[in-house]
């Protein structure tokens, strides 16, 4: 699979990443390297597989809904880049 | 001093030769006089290391000494450690001061260790030559020159410079083993689920693993064994009991039989790798061992699958990293979507941006089943491989990198050449076995490591091979003598 600018734009605004024009050429080349190289995969049959999602085949542990944090949110906080009241700030979403 | 393995440290503080102040201080003074050569360590923490020394050295006179009590680490900078910025490689965790440790880091506080500082390492663990860092590319101690591997770049040149015992590492998809290799290092990545992954920043959360790098394989049961166990806050941990490492270390190897996947020697491998592995195995036959060819049919497929899986997950575990908690946030947002996208342009190298942006493709409606779904079957039959030729052998042996330490930046232009480091060790994180790289010869001035794996939760039969093997040649001490450099 060969991607082009236009396929990599569509990706950037989904991963929340800009591409500079400047290399856009480049990421889409290399990029499309990189899904060449991994089409090997397609030549393989796998209807009968089941998928492998853990390489152990875990499930899910669950523990008793009991509460067994205690509040960290003043350390918590103390790293963040804006806060106040206990809140995170981040620019205004709706005017 | 800094001759000592972890085995040899541990002897010599219990006889009282030392205190673990001052072989802290003394790898304090190492680190800073010499690692200018080598750009190991991201930070340096003196003032923490002195004290917990001391503190050790005071449980030690009144004989309450932990099993590695006072004995001097570092930890990869991937590791949280509550109070000392964990940067992960990356500008985007560069101001990151976490507010507790990670488990595997807690644990081996609680055996006493004393924590240097915290090595560097690919941006996000995502490389194979350490050269993504925002810190800065690695010299190999062998030839400054050279790159050390990746992405535990940084813990593989320490150890190896002699400016720390040993240290931690990560392995996702070779992370360990291959920067061992290059390094002329032991490196073990575990089991899957042995090491908690609490705290440790994620890259691949279903192939992430943590374990030792260290100067032998002694020495890797020793730190293996306070850094396994279950941790709850870790939902994929096993609860399967730890066993002790050290007990069968010297156990006889006769009998046991050797697995040569024949797909591992055919396809195009390196003489000079040939060679030296051959010389190893040789080695290991004439300590009792049996070779037996076996067949590892997909995995020539290994290398595709992981460059699904592993960008899948981390552009899924990645989109945390948006400006909001923690971390880098770019100035003067317009708007929220401006934030998260500045954020990251900003913050994210380019290899780690490539790997989001291969992720988000794989995942996306309509591309799903070709790539993830499809990597994931593949990766089921990689692991049926692995269980199939465990039928018939106890471990698997190989080389661990294709070559010796290669040239900075012959690789790095080209994406797909430095993802093929990799090919010998990607197929075991895929299938979640533990995997072992130990010293094995010496290539034009430079070391290469034999790579061993093992059946699941196998880890004390990896140690005892790489430690009767240790025993039998000397590949693990063979250095360079600016390492050994005194100061």
């Amino acid at each position: 699979m060969s991607l082009d600018k236009n396929d990599i734009r569509k990706l950037a605004v989904l991963a929340r990443i800009d591409v500079d024009d400047a290399i856009i050429d480049d990421v889409a080349s290399k990029i499309s390297d990189i899904l060449a190289m991994v089409d090997q995969m397609q030549a393989q049959d796998t209807s009968a597989v089941e998928a492998m999602a853990n390489p152990l085949d875990a499930v899910q542990r669950l523990r008793r809904d009991e509460i067994t944090e205690t509040d960290q949110r003043q350390s918590f906080q103390a790293i963040a880049p804006a806060t106040e009241d206990g809140l995170y700030l981040v620019p205004k979403v709706i005017d | 001093m800094h001759k000592l393995t972890i085995a040899g440290i541990v002897e010599g503080l219990g006889r009282g030769d030392f205190s673990s102040e001052e072989i802290t201080r003394h790898y304090l003074r190492r680190i800073e006089q010499l690692d200018a050569r080598y750009n190991s360590f991201i930070s340096v923490t003196p003032d923490q290391a002195v004290a917990r020394a001391r503190a050790a050295d005071k449980r030690r006179s009144k004989g309450d000494a932990p099993p590695l009590c006072g004995v001097p680490i570092a930890h990869k900078d991937i590791f949280c450690t509550e109070g000392i910025r964990t940067s992960c490689g990356s500008k985007m965790l560069d101001n990151f001061v976490p507010p507790y440790s990670a488990t595997a880091v807690d644990n081996l506080a609680q055996a006493g260790c004393v924590t240097l500082g915290k090595t560097n390492m690919d941006e996000f663990a995502m490389g194979s030559s350490n050269e993504t860092s925002f810190y800065g590319e690695v010299g190999n101690p062998w030839d400054t020159g050279r790159v050390p591997g990746g992405s535990s770049g940084g813990s593989a040149a320490a150890v190896a410079a002699h400016l720390c015992p040993a240290a931690t590492g990560t392995d996702t998809g070779g992370s360990i083993r291959q920067p061992a290799s290059l390094c002329g290092i032991t490196g073990l990545k575990p089991t899957y689920g042995r090491v908690s992954r609490y705290g440790m920043v994620a890259f691949a959360s279903s192939l992430d693993q943590a374990g030792p790098m260290t100067r032998s394989a002694e020495d890797a049961a020793l730190l293996l064994q306070a850094m396994a166990g279950f941790d709850p806050r870790d939902s994929t941990c096993s609860d399967i009991e730890v066993p002790d490492y050290s007990a069968g270390l010297d156990k006889p190897i006769d009998g046991l039989r050797i697995g040569l996947p024949r797909e591992y020697f055919e396809q195009g491998l390196d003489t000079g790798t040939e060679t030296a592995v051959r010389g190893a195995l040789a080695e290991l036959e004439a300590m009792g061992a049996r070779l037996v060819d076996i067949d590892l049919p997909h995995s020539h497929l290994s290398v595709a699958a992981y460059y699904v899986i592993a960008p899948a997950e981390a552009s899924a575990n990645l989109s945390r990293f948006d400006g909001v908690r923690y971390g880098y946030r770019c100035k003067n947002p317009r708007d929220l979507n401006d934030m998260y996208t500045r954020t990251r342009t900003e913050g994210f190298g380019d290899e780690v941006k490539r790997r989001i942006l291969v992720g988000t493709y794989v995942l996306s409606a309509g591309y799903y089943d070709a790539y993830y779904r499809q990597a994931q079957k593949i990766r089921r039959l990689i692991k049926n491989d692995f269980l199939a030729a465990f039928e018939q052998v106890d471990v698997i042996a190989g080389p661990t990198s294709p070559t010796t330490a290669f040239e900075m930046g012959a690789k790095s232009a080209d994406p797909v050449q430095m993802y093929l480091e990799d090919i010998y060790t990607i197929a075991t994180n895929l299938a979640g076995l533990p995997g072992m790289s130990i010293p094995a010869g010496i290539i034009d001035g430079l070391p290469l490591g034999l790579q061993l794996i093992g059946n699941y939760f196998d880890e004390s039969r990896l140690l005892n091979i790489g430690h009767r093997f240790q025993q039998a040649t000397d590949w693990h001490q063979q250095t360079v003598s600016q390492c050994m450099q005194e100061v």
